[in-house]
């Protein structure tokens, strides 16, 4: 039987029915907010960024720029899963209010409200730190969920028999990080990675210029580059653009992510060695290095051994089998009760400043919430209407799938907000204008979570009962009720999760665009938040923003999840 | 090895899981000596707590109630003077063979050039020369579990705790690597002083041990102490070595009780629930005409689990099983088919339907079950229902385990019907009232 070859591997939304953490998160969120607008609210008026050059020579120091943002927002983002992964695995009552929070973190549009909160920053930073900062930390917000949720659910699943052998043996915190919980979360952190950086990529625009009200901040870089582009109408330029931000990706791609794959291969837990494992060119070469070997046996072999060592002389924890100390649970109620009252002060100021919103707004906010919840689902439908033959026609084929799956990766990370302007100069013109339009850039932004869920699928479905199906001479439609549908239909609730969160979060950009110094817009909660953040209205951006929130967690939770645990229950084939 | 002293003691070491009203107790006052120079085993059906009892005794778990006392002083945290050897070999998968001995001396804080000298002398000591560099999934189950036998040994343990170490390897690997171990024992080469073994198979532990300590479920506890004076090496075909496998099996197996104690009470009535055993009904098929063809209908059990070729454990079950429904009885480690068994035995496959159907019938758990269905307006109920009901006597894994068998004998006897995508369970039409209403269909082969 074939390995299933997963194209992806996300960690999944743990979908559960709403709970009390859940409430907390939201009414947390709402609070954030607010606080980030008032704070928002300080900046100064007027902030002039850097001009951005168009010419194509600066494009070499602009993708390094950007590039850079990226890794020290990946940095933040690893350091931020590691915390939170101890803390949510470690502690029952921490676990309650991370999940749900990282949950909904990850299905918002933080983009919409996070620039305010973080341009606050100036106030107490010189303006061009402030910018930069933010700028990473917005980047970060795009990266770091998905690895947070796959560290944790490494080190929750990590096997029994080996916690155990780890704990009689003695293993120091060192030693049980680095023999048992890194190798075991390895392969995922990498896949997760991945997409965490073609999510950064997705954002990188957005990240690096942006305007609240009258201010407009903006940082040199690919991003940056590619929207003044947009701003100016500039074709060539936009078309240098893409070419350079093609061209990261795909070396990132070859030089970071496929040897990292290959290299990685040596983590699987499975007792059986791989048909097909993922094999690198760059890899081999590097393997096949004398002067990498050289070094690595004269200078970075003896200095890490050193350093291991070192790590490794620290205590064990001989008593791991300590009672739980209450006086912990007693110090949580007081800070919890001595954090309560500022916190009930701060919820009363925000619904106060929802209560400045008037009533013909929020019929708005319901009707706009409306309107792209259809959009969302015309998306979702024509994704599927194509990604569904698609993909299973690729994945049925193996030699097809072999030869068009790093193509479809790469295509993959491409962010569709840098596709957006050329988008918009060919739909403009249609019926229905960005009214429509706006539906497909949804789908230029999703479609590729289903199309990969579909293929791995496919391609795990196993040959016997492909044999089977031949030999009972089932009719197509026969084939495609009894043994497709139902196979890849776990694969496909899958995708359409995280398609549907993407759809959602694109509907900032997708329904309020600029392109040749015009605005362009229609009605719905995206344009909505993108327009007040435009305009500086606060409580427009803080409700509209709830409002959103709430629906894609209502909708997450008593629609995605249903089809899901059906999914793993009755169609799953492992 | 001269015994002198006692190594390790447990004083009425209780577990007990859960809370409220639904607790489950997995081990019930067990108190036991190991002294220096001794090879014991802990012999039991599976789910009697073995395991749970060897992660109490190195640390891993606290128990809920008892002391363990290791050198007379009490247990803090993980024992460091003891290890254990995994039934699954808890190997890491990306390092070594050599690497997964060395880590575990790196963890002691052997400086590198010792423990490279330590781990290659002890891989070469069970065998694996050669095999240094190998990494785990290149190798077979007998040879994963010397590397972990190598691992354990690198500690130099004062008590090696073995955990079923050759219940997943096959049966050859597992007599060679039984064979190994005894010589590094008898031969006093490692400086282990004690060794406890876990193990559900009657037979080896008969082989190994000086002392074998007896265990039941519901609750766990150690029901015998027997002594094995045997020289080594242990024939097993040696009277005396047939003596002490039928002896054990003789207390495992038990004696057929009067039907109401066999039966016990239903679930949620005074007394205790009799368990359903987790048995393959085909086996039981397979038991049953394996006896029927024996002169007059009996056997020695231990002598069964040879003939049959199943382990010790799997046979216990099935021949609770044939007590349980009344096929058979048991008695000084003989079991006799009752004529209701032979007629069994030798019926049609739908007549042995029809007598199964009534031998479970009048058992209280299936009674309890047959009799909530019926009283509900749509004859079917939830799992989730049946289990949260069945937790009031198991805990919850047994409990899903009790339903999932009274499913299956309920399948099979037709009595009962389940759908697994709704997870609800439902009297068949006319099932639960009398059989024998359902028509024999024609194309059917009676």
């Amino acid at each position: 039987m074939s390995q299933p070859s997963r194209l992806f591997r996300i960690a999944q939304p743990l979908l559960r029915p709403l709970t009390w953490g859940d409430a907390v998160v939201i009414l947390g969120l709402a609070l954030l907010l607010y606080l980030g607008i008032r704070l928002g609210l300080g900046a100064p008026a007027v902030v002039k960024g850097p001009e951005i050059d168009l010419a194509p020579r600066v494009l070499p120091y602009y993708v390094g720029l950007s590039l850079g943002r990226m890794l020290a927002a990946y940095f933040l983002s690893i350091l931020f899963s590691m915390a939170f992964g101890y803390l949510a695995a470690r502690s029952r009552s921490a676990e309650k209010v991370l999940i749900p929070l990282l949950d909904v973190l990850q299905s918002i549009p933080i983009l919409s409200f996070l620039p305010v909160a973080l341009l606050s920053l100036s106030a107490v930073l010189p303006i061009p730190w402030a910018v930069e900062l933010s700028s990473i930390v917005l980047i970060f917000t795009s990266q770091a969920w998905n690895i947070g949720f796959a560290w944790y659910q490494s080190l929750t699943t990590i096997p029994r028999n080996l916690g155990q052998a780890s704990t009689i043996f003695n293993f120091n915190r060192w030693l049980r990080f680095k023999t048992l919980e890194l190798p075991f979360a390895a392969i995922s952190l990498i896949w997760n990675s991945m997409a965490s950086w073609a999510g950064g990529w997705f954002f990188l625009m957005a990240a690096e210029i942006f305007s609240v009200g009258e201010r407009n901040f903006r940082l040199p870089g690919l991003g940056a580059y590619l929207q003044e582009a947009a701003n100016q109408g500039s074709l060539e330029a936009i078309a240098w653009g893409l070419g350079a931000l093609v061209l990261t990706i795909v070396t990132l791609d070859q030089l970071v992510w496929r040897p990292l794959l290959a290299w990685s291969e040596r983590f699987t837990m499975s007792l059986v060695e791989s048909p097909n494992p993922p094999t690198a060119w760059f890899y081999d070469a590097l393997r096949n290095s004398r002067m990498l070997h050289f070094l690595t046996a004269s200078v970075g072999r003896p200095l890490w051994q050193r350093v291991d060592e070192w790590l490794c002389r620290s205590p064990s924890p001989f008593r791991v089998t300590d009672k739980p100390k209450r006086r912990r649970v007693w110090v949580w109620y007081v800070l919890l009760a001595a954090a309560s009252l500022p916190l009930v002060y701060g919820l009363f100021l925000t619904v106060k400043m929802l209560g400045m919103l008037p009533l013909e707004k929020w019929g708005e906010i319901a009707r706009g919430t409306l309107i792209t919840l259809l959009r969302v689902i015309a998306a979702l439908i024509i994704a599927l209407g194509w990604t569904i033959p698609a993909g299973v026609a690729i994945g049925s084929n193996p030699r097809l799938s072999a030869w068009l799956q790093p193509m479809v990766q790469v295509a993959a990370s491409l962010p569709a907000t840098a596709l957006f302007p050329i988008l918009l100069l060919l739909v403009l013109g249609l019926p229905g204008g960005l009214n429509v339009a706006a539906i497909l850039l949804m789908l230029l932004g999703t479609q590729w979570y289903l199309l990969f869920n579909i293929i791995a699928g496919a391609s795990a479905i196993p040959r016997e009962l492909r044999y089977t199906s031949d030999l009972l001479q089932l009719s197509r439609w026969e084939r495609w009720r009894s043994l497709i549908l139902p196979a890849i239909f776990p694969y496909t609730i899958t995708g359409a999760i995280a398609a549907g969160g993407g759809a959602w979060n694109a509907s900032v950009v997708a329904e309020y665009t600029q392109f040749g110094g015009e605005t362009f817009h229609t009605i719905g909660v995206g344009a909505l938040i993108a327009e007040a953040t435009g305009a500086g209205n606060f409580p427009l951006l803080l409700a509209a923003t709830l409002a959103l929130i709430l629906t894609v967690v209502i909708i997450n939770r008593f629609f995605w999840q249903r089809l899901y645990r059906l999914a793993e229950e009755r169609y799953r084939m492992e | 090895m001269a015994a002198n002293g006692s190594l390790l003691e447990l004083r009425r070491i209780n577990q007990i899981y859960g809370g409220g009203e639904q607790t489950f107790t997995a081990i019930r006052d067990v108190t036991l000596t190991l002294n220096e120079g001794e090879f014991a085993t802990l012999m039991g059906p599976t789910g009697c707590g073995k395991s749970t009892l060897l992660r109490i005794i190195t640390g891993l778990q606290p128990p809920t109630a008892g002391e363990v006392l290791y050198r007379g002083k009490p247990l803090r945290g993980v024992n460091p003077h003891a290890t254990i050897v995994f039934q699954t070999f808890a190997l890491f998968p990306w390092l070594t063979v050599q690497e997964n001995v060395e880590v575990a001396l790196k963890a002691r804080g052997v400086p590198p050039k010792l423990r490279i000298t330590r781990a290659l002398d002890l891989l070469d000591r069970v065998g694996l020369d050669g095999f240094e560099n190998a990494y785990p999934r290149e190798l077979s189950g007998g040879m994963l579990q010397k590397v972990g036998f190598a691992r354990a040994m690198a500690v130099e343990p004062e008590l090696l705790c073995l955990d079923e170490p050759f219940s997943a390897l096959d049966v050859l690997s597992a007599e060679s690597l039984r064979g190994e171990l005894l010589e590094l024992w008898t031969g006093g080469v490692i400086p282990t002083r004690a060794i406890l073994l876990a193990t559900h198979n009657i037979e080896e532990a008969v082989l190994l041990a000086d002392r074998i300590l007896v265990m039941d479920k519901d609750p766990g506890r150690v029901i015998m102490n027997l002594k094995v004076e045997l020289p080594h090496p242990r024939q097993r075909k040696d009277p005396k070595f047939l003596n002490l496998v039928d002896r054990v099996y003789m207390v495992l197996a038990g004696h057929t009780q009067p039907e109401h104690v066999e039966m016990g009470t239903a679930p949620g009535e005074p007394g205790r629930t009799r368990a359903l055993p987790h048995i393959n009904i085909d086996d039981l098929t397979g038991l049953m005409e394996h006896l029927d063809a024996m002169p007059d209908n009996r056997a020695d059990i231990y002598a069964l689990a040879r003939e049959l070729q199943v382990n010790s454990d799997e046979l216990l079950r099935l021949i609770e099983a044939a007590e349980l429904l009344g096929f058979a009885t048991i008695a000084y480690g003989d079991i006799t088919l009752n004529p209701l068994g032979e007629t069994f035995a030798e019926a049609s496959i739908r007549a042995r339907k029809e007598i199964f159907a009534t031998r479970i019938r009048r058992l209280p758990l299936f009674k309890w079950l047959l009799s909530m269905l019926r009283a509900t307006d749509k004859k079917q109920l939830e799992w989730d229902v049946i289990q949260k009901a069945l937790e009031l006597e198991f805990h919850e894994e047994e409990a899903e385990r009790q339903l999932d068998t009274a499913i299956d004998w309920g399948r099979y006897a037709e009595l009962l019907a389940y759908d697994d995508s709704s997870q609800i369970l439902f009297l068949e039409p006319g099932g639960g009232i009398g059989f024998g209403k359902k028509e024999v269909l024609p194309h059917e082969q009676p």
